[in-house]
C-alpha cells in the first residue's frame, strides 16, 4: 500500500511541473510583456526607465532562469502581488479560499447524498416510474448550464417566493444562519452536474453488481434484501461511484467562477473573474495555479482512496 | 461513462428485452441479422428525440436569420422589457430588442463555435491519439503526459486563462475550447487505436510493406470511427455549454452580438421585471445541449454496444 501511494505521488511530480510551466508560459504569451501591461499607456516613463523596471523584475533574464526564480517564490507561498490592489495574492487567497471551500463542500453534500440514494433506488426499482424519473432528471441535470439553474433558482426563491437573498454574503463565523441562507442557492446550482452524473453512475454500478453471481448466492442463502443491498451490492458498487464523484467534485472548482460571480460570493472564483476583467495577470496566474493544483491533488486522493477500497489495484 | 444505461432504461420495454434476448439466445439458436445503425436509432426513442432536436437547431442556425422578424440588434426603445406578445413572441429585452430574432441569429454562433471547436479538437486528437497509440514508446509517453497536463486544469478555468492571454474574441473562444477538449479526443482515439493495432489485418498490411501513414489512414482510422463519432457528439454538447458559460462571463462575442449565454447574463439584472429575457435563451442552450447528449448516448448504443461500460 505504501509503495502504491508513493508511486502515485511520484507520478504527480511531472504533471504538477507541467502545470506550473503552462501557467508560467501563459503570462509570457500575453502580447507585450508584464511591465508594459503594468505601466499601461502611462507616457511618463522613458524607455530607459522601463528597461530598469524590467531588470528589477528579472525580466531581462532568460526564460528558464525566470521560471526557476518564479517557482522558488511559489514554493515558499509567494504568488506575487495584484497589479491593481498591490496586495499579495497569497494574503487574498487566505481570505477567499474558505468561502470557496465551504461552497464546494456544501455543493458536494447536496450533490452526492440525494444523488446516490436516488441512483440506488432507480437501480433496485429498475424500469419503474421512479427509474424513468431519475433518468429524465439526469438528462436535464447534464444539459442545463449551471448559470441557467442559478438564474431560475434566484427567480423562484428570491424574487417570487422571497425566501432567500438573491445576492450577498455573511461570514460563517459571524452569522452562520445568514451565511447558510446566502450559500444554499449557489451550492445547489453548483451541485447539479455532479448530482446528475453521480446518479447515472450509481444506477449503472448498482445494476451491474446486482446481476452478479455473488448477489444471487447471497439471496439464495436467504439473507434479507436489506443486508444483500448494503453488504453485498453497495460495498461493491461504491468503487466506481467514488471515482466518478471524486472527479466531479474536483470539477466543481471550475464552476465556482460562474456561480460566485452570479451570487456575489467573495471566493476565489469571483477573484479570478474580477482579475480577468481588470487584466490583472499575476492574479489570474496565481489563482489558476492554486485551483489546478487542488484539482490534481483531489484526483490523486481519489486514486489512493480507490486503492484502499480495492486491493487488486495496489499491485498494478 | 455509463450513459448507455440511462438511455436504455428510457426505451420501450420491447427494445430492451429484444436486445437482451439476442445476447443470450442468439448464439445458440440463430445468429440474428445485425441491426443497422438506423434501425437501432429508430428503436431508441430518446436518441431519435436527440437527433430531432439537433436537426431542428441546426436548421435554425442555417436559415433562422431569414425568418427573424427583426434584426438581431434592432432596437425598439418604446417597447423595452415587454412580455411575450403577438408582435414579439418571446418578448423584448432591456434595449427593446426582439428576443426571438436574437435567438434565431444566436443559434448560428453556438453551432459555429461547436463545429469549429470540435473540428479542431477532433483533428488534433485523432492525429496525436493515433500516433501515440500506434507508435507507443517514448512518443506515447510524452504525448500522454502533455495531455495529462492539459487535463489537470478544470476545463472552464483553462479556457478562461487562455482567452485572457490570447485576447477576448470569438475566435479565441473557439481555440480555447478546442485546446481544453483535445485531450479527451486523444484518449478516446489512443485507446481505440491500441485495441486495433495488434489485429491480424494491421499485421497483414505491415507485412505487405504498407507505410505507417497508409496503415493509419486506411486500416486503423476506419476501425476507430465508432467511438469517435459518439465522442464528437457528446463533445459538441460540451462545446455549446462552454461557449454559453464563457459568453455569460463576458468572454467571446462583444455585447450587441446575440450569443445565447450573453443574452442570459445581460438580462440577469432585469430578472424580476422580465424573466422571459433570460429564460428563453437559457432554454435554447439547455435544449441544444440535451439534443447532443441524447444523440451521443443513442449513437453509443447503436454503433458499439461494447462501449457500454
Amino acid at each position: 500500500m505504501a509503495t502504491f501511494v508513493l508511486r502515485r505521488l511520484a507520478l504527480l511530480i511531472p504533471v504538477l511541473l507541467g502545470v506550473s510551466i503552462v501557467v508560467f508560459g501563459l503570462i509570457r504569451a500575453v502580447p507585450g510583456d508584464p511591465v508594459s501591461i503594468m505601466i499601461g499607456v502611462d507616457q511618463r516613463y522613458t524607455p530607459e526607465q522601463i528597461e530598469a523596471i524590467r531588470r528589477s523584475y528579472g525580466l531581462d533574464q532568460p526564460l528558464p532562469v525566470q521560471y526557476v526564480k518564479w517557482m522558488s517564490h511559489v514554493v515558499q507561498g509567494d504568488l506575487g502581488r495584484s497589479l491593481r490592489t498591490r496586495r499579495t495574492i497569497t494574503e487574498e487567497l487566505g481570505l477567499r479560499l474558505p468561502v470557496t471551500i465551504e461552497l464546494a463542500v456544501l455543493a458536494g453534500l447536496i450533490g452526492t447524498i440525494p444523488a446516490v440514494t436516488a441512483g440506488v433506488i432507480a437501480a433496485v426499482k429498475r424500469n419503474s416510474w421512479l427509474d424513468y424519473g431519475a433518468t429524465i432528471a439526469t438528462l436535464i441535470g447534464v444539459s442545463v448550464p449551471n448559470f441557467l439553474l442559478a438564474t431560475l433558482l434566484v427567480l423562484i426563491f428570491s424574487y417570487w417566493l422571497r425566501w432567500l437573498p438573491p445576492i450577498g454574503f455573511a461570514k460563517l463565523t459571524e452569522d452562520p444562519v445568514q451565511n447558510l441562507r446566502t450559500m444554499i442557492l449557489p451550492a445547489v446550482s453548483l451541485s447539479m452536474p455532479l448530482a446528475a452524473i453521480l446518479m447515472r453512475n450509481t444506477r449503472s454500478a448498482v445494476l451491474e453488481v446486482l446481476s452478479q453471481d455473488h448477489v444471487r448466492v447471497a439471496r439464495a442463502k436467504g439473507l434479507p434484501a436489506s443486508t444483500v443491498l448494503t453488504r453485498h451490492v453497495l460495498k461493491n458498487a461504491s468503487i466506481p461511484i467514488i471515482t466518478v464523484g471524486g472527479i466531479q467534485i474536483a470539477t466543481l472548482l471550475g464552476g465556482t467562477v460562474i456561480i460566485e460571480t452570479i451570487f456575489g460570493l467573495p471566493g476565489i472564483g469571483r477573484y479570478i473573474y474580477e482579475a480577468i476583467a481588470n487584466r490583472d495577470y499575476p492574479v489570474v496566474q496565481g489563482v489558476v495555479l492554486v485551483i489546478s493544483t487542488m484539482f490534481v491533488l483531489i484526483s490523486v486522493a481519489v486514486d489512493i482512496l480507490y486503492a484502499v477500497m480495492d486491493p487488486r489495484l495496489r499491485h498494478r | 461513462m455509463t450513459s448507455a444505461e440511462g438511455t436504455e432504461s428510457g426505451l420501450s420495454a420491447e427494445g430492451g428485452t429484444a436486445t437482451a434476448g439476442a445476447l443470450t439466445l442468439g448464439a445458440a439458436v440463430r445468429q440474428p441479422r445485425r441491426p443497422t445503425i438506423w434501425t437501432t436509432i429508430r428503436r431508441q426513442r430518446l436518441a431519435l428525440t436527440g437527433a430531432l432536436i439537433v436537426t431542428f437547431f441546426a436548421v435554425v442556425a442555417v436559415v433562422g436569420p431569414m425568418f427573424a422578424p427583426h434584426g438581431p440588434t434592432e432596437q425598439f426603445p418604446q417597447h423595452r422589457l415587454e412580455s411575450p406578445s403577438r408582435a414579439y413572441p418571446f418578448g423584448t429585452d432591456e434595449f427593446g430588442r426582439d428576443i426571438l430574432s436574437r435567438l434565431l441569429y444566436g443559434a448560428r454562433i453556438s453551432f459555429e463555435v461547436g463545429a469549429i471547436a470540435v473540428g479542431i479538437a477532433g483533428s488534433l486528437g485523432i492525429l496525436l491519439g493515433m500516433i501515440a497509440g500506434y507508435r507507443r514508446g517514448w512518443l506515447d509517453n510524452v504525448l500522454s503526459l502533455l495531455m495529462d497536463i492539459v487535463y489537470a486544469f478544470p476545463a472552464i478555468l483553462l479556457a478562461i486563462a487562455i482567452i485572457t492571454m490570447l485576447g477576448n474574441s470569438l475566435a479565441n473562444v473557439m481555440i480555447a475550447i478546442a485546446i481544453v477538449y483535445t485531450p479527451t479526443f486523444m484518449r478516446v482515439v489512443r485507446g481505440a487505436t491500441l485495441s486495433v493495432r495488434n489485429m491480424a489485418f494491421v499485421e497483414a498490411a505491415v507485412s505487405l510493406g504498407a507505410s505507417t501513414p497508409r496503415i493509419l489512414v486506411r486500416h486503423i482510422f476506419p476501425n476507430i470511427t465508432a467511438p469517435l463519432i459518439v465522442h464528437a457528439s457528446l463533445n459538441f454538447a460540451f462545446a455549446v455549454l462552454a461557449e454559453a458559460s464563457l459568453a455569460f462571463l463576458g468572454l467571446g462575442n462583444k455585447p450587441p452580438a446575440p450569443s445565447w449565454g450573453s443574452m442570459v447574463s445581460s438580462s440577469y439584472g432585469f430578472l424580476q421585471l422580465a424573466p422571459w429575457a433570460a429564460i428563453f435563451p437559457g432554454v435554447a442552450i439547455a435544449l441544444t445541449v440535451l439534443g447532443f447528449n441524447l444523440l451521443g448516448d443513442g449513437l453509443r448504443d447503436a454503433l458499439d454496444p461494447r462501449l457500454r461500460s
